[in-house]
């Protein structure tokens, strides 16, 4: 039969015994490959292919709403988003957009692999794409711990303190977003270890690649570690701001902050006032601020605007030597008490920000995860050979959704890191 | 030759892009990035985001023509790729245009203890 060379990929699979016409309707008619709905491979790819079209669509639509939140409350606080912006490391950011850059030019290797039956170079290029894909979440660990250990959380939960920007204590966040990469890290060692001495070839083939690719978590982690602690100038500032509170200007930082609020929260803040007072480093200031107090609910009445003028120049002095990272941008005219709580840490706006934050790129953390599930899956059937230039679909079609996933990173980076 | 002349339609229908050019979209997508991390540094005032987001889109384009195979692909799934993003164009104006007709009906919110209160029980 001469039709049967002509593309009827590897040997191994059944070869479809005649053309066009005949649509198999028994296994022996169609290669294994071929769903027998199907007449040919290629009327098979399409159909796959337009049905990732529409649910990639689908995901844009989803996405979309989180990007119209972002963008209507951008609109309406574009000073809360530019100061909080301040605490996402843009290092790690561009780091991790880079790594998934790559992920997806090893993705799109891949596909060519696929079509080209590279099988060996299709494996690795699966393994590096997953890998990938595994030091963006690492990366992504080492942020979201860093974060949950200052209290930059979501609204509701928002608990940053600038004047104590470094609380002690706390669950170890990091060991808790790492101990289930860790247990499935050990299962694969054992997994393989076992395969090994089973004599399981398949399985250890499979192993092998996967080991490397639970390591990688690691290596981001690692290389997120590197980064955070070489980076963040925020938080020096704040650390800047903590040893300046010894001549007492600073204090008043983090309590114009909560007394802020007016006379009877004044009263509910006393003891958190109190405490960050008697605070070791901060045990010069403890007068000062309890004057402070004083002089805040004094200032509260409007008739006092020698006492206001003073407690908005004790403000503007403290920003000073905290580096700024209260973005209040009140004129002398309008620097009053009343217009402390514009401020852009306060908590149900800054709460807001990070809301956006961790959903949109916690959904996309979610999408990572799932593109590993399918990837796994790819590999096995990659080390097992299943793919040929006529059966290509499933690499292509995960391939799609890696790139959506990347994509939308793309557009992720510049939105939230990159606010000046 | 007889392998041209007998091959079967839906058969060999793969196109398999050149690996300079994927690998040339990756150089261009890392300068790109560098760029944008760049610009960063420098104040445009409120054309910031208009740079960003035209930056993004150049990446978006090419990572979707090249590594996505849509410059090949077919015309349909184009439409229906394309047509997402319109209606997310829609959807966003519509609602920001909303938000800022019914800015003014803000109600302010002076007294921020209310609003954080459950966190702090």
């Amino acid at each position: 039969m001469a039709t049967t060379d002509a593309g009827l990929a590897s040997d191994a699979h059944e070869q479809p015994g005649h053309g066009h016409s005949d649509h198999g309707h028994g296994d022996h008619d169609h290669p294994s490959y071929l769903a027998h709905h199907f007449d040919t491979p290629e009327q098979q790819f399409d159909s796959g292919k337009l049905g990732m079209w529409l649910f990639l669509v689908t995901e844009v639509l989803f996405f979309s709403g989180m990007f119209c939140a972002y963008a209507i409350f951008r609109a309406w606080r574009p000073e809360v988003f530019e100061g909080c912006s301040q605490f996402l490391n843009t290092k790690l950011g561009a780091i991790n957009t880079g790594v998934l850059l790559f992920s997806s030019f090893t993705m799109a290797w891949g596909v060519r692999c696929a079509q080209k039956e590279q099988h060996k170079l299709l494996t690795v290029m699966l393994a590096t794409t997953l890998s990938c894909a595994t030091v963006f979440l690492g990366v992504k660990a080492i942020e979201y711990s860093h974060k949950w250990h200052l209290g930059l959380l979501p609204a509701g939960l928002f608990s940053y303190d600038p004047s104590n920007p470094h609380p002690v204590g706390g669950p170890n966040y990091l060991a808790y977003i790492c101990a289930p990469f860790v247990a499935i890290t050990i299962g694969v060692a054992i997994w393989l270890v076992v395969s090994f001495l089973r004599g399981a070839k398949f399985q250890l083939e499979c192993a092998k690649p996967l080991l490397v690719v639970c390591l990688c978590f690691f290596v981001g982690v690692g290389l997120g570690t590197i980064l955070e602690s070489g980076g963040e100038e925020g938080h020096h500032e704040d650390d800047h701001a903590v040893v300046a509170s010894t001549d007492g200007a600073a204090p008043e930082h983090g309590e114009a902050h909560s007394h802020a609020d007016g006379d009877e929260h004044a009263e509910h803040e006393e003891p958190a006032a109190e405490a960050v007072a008697s605070l070791p480093a901060a045990g010069a200031m403890s007068n000062d601020s309890a004057d402070l107090a004083v002089l805040e609910r004094l200032a509260t009445d409007a008739t006092n605007t020698g006492l206001q003028d003073e407690l908005a120049a004790r403000k503007a002095q403290s920003e000073r030597s905290s580096g700024g990272i209260l973005y209040d941008v009140s004129d002398d005219a309008s620097a009053t008490v009343a217009s402390a709580p514009e401020n852009v840490l306060r908590p149900s706006r800054a709460g807001v920000f990070f809301s956006i934050y961790y959903c949109m790129t916690g959904i996309h953390a979610i999408h990572i995860l799932a593109g590993i599930g399918v990837l796994v899956w790819l590999l096995v059937r990659s080390i097992r050979m299943d793919f040929n230039r006529n059966y290509f679909g499933p690499v292509d079609y995960v391939g799609l959704y890696w790139h959506i996933v990347d994509m939308i990173w793309i557009y992720l980076f510049p939105l939230m890191y990159l606010i000046r | 030759m007889s392998a041209h002349e007998n091959a079967q339609e839906g058969y060999d229908f793969a196109h398999p892009l050149p690996l300079p050019l994927l690998a040339g979209t990756f150089l261009v997508l890392t300068l790109l990035t560098v760029l944008t991390v760049a610009q960063a540094s420098f104040n445009f005032g409120s054309l910031d985001v208009l740079i960003v987001m035209v930056i993004a889109t150049i990446k978006a384009v090419l990572v979707g023509a090249i590594f996505m195979h849509l410059a090949w692909d077919k015309p349909f799934n184009i439409i229906c790729f394309i047509g997402s993003f319109v209606f997310v164009g829609l959807f966003i104006m519509a609602t920001l245009f909303d938000s800022r007709q019914t800015a003014k009906d803000d109600i302010p919110v002076t007294d921020d203890a209310v609003v954080s209160a459950p966190a702090e029980l």
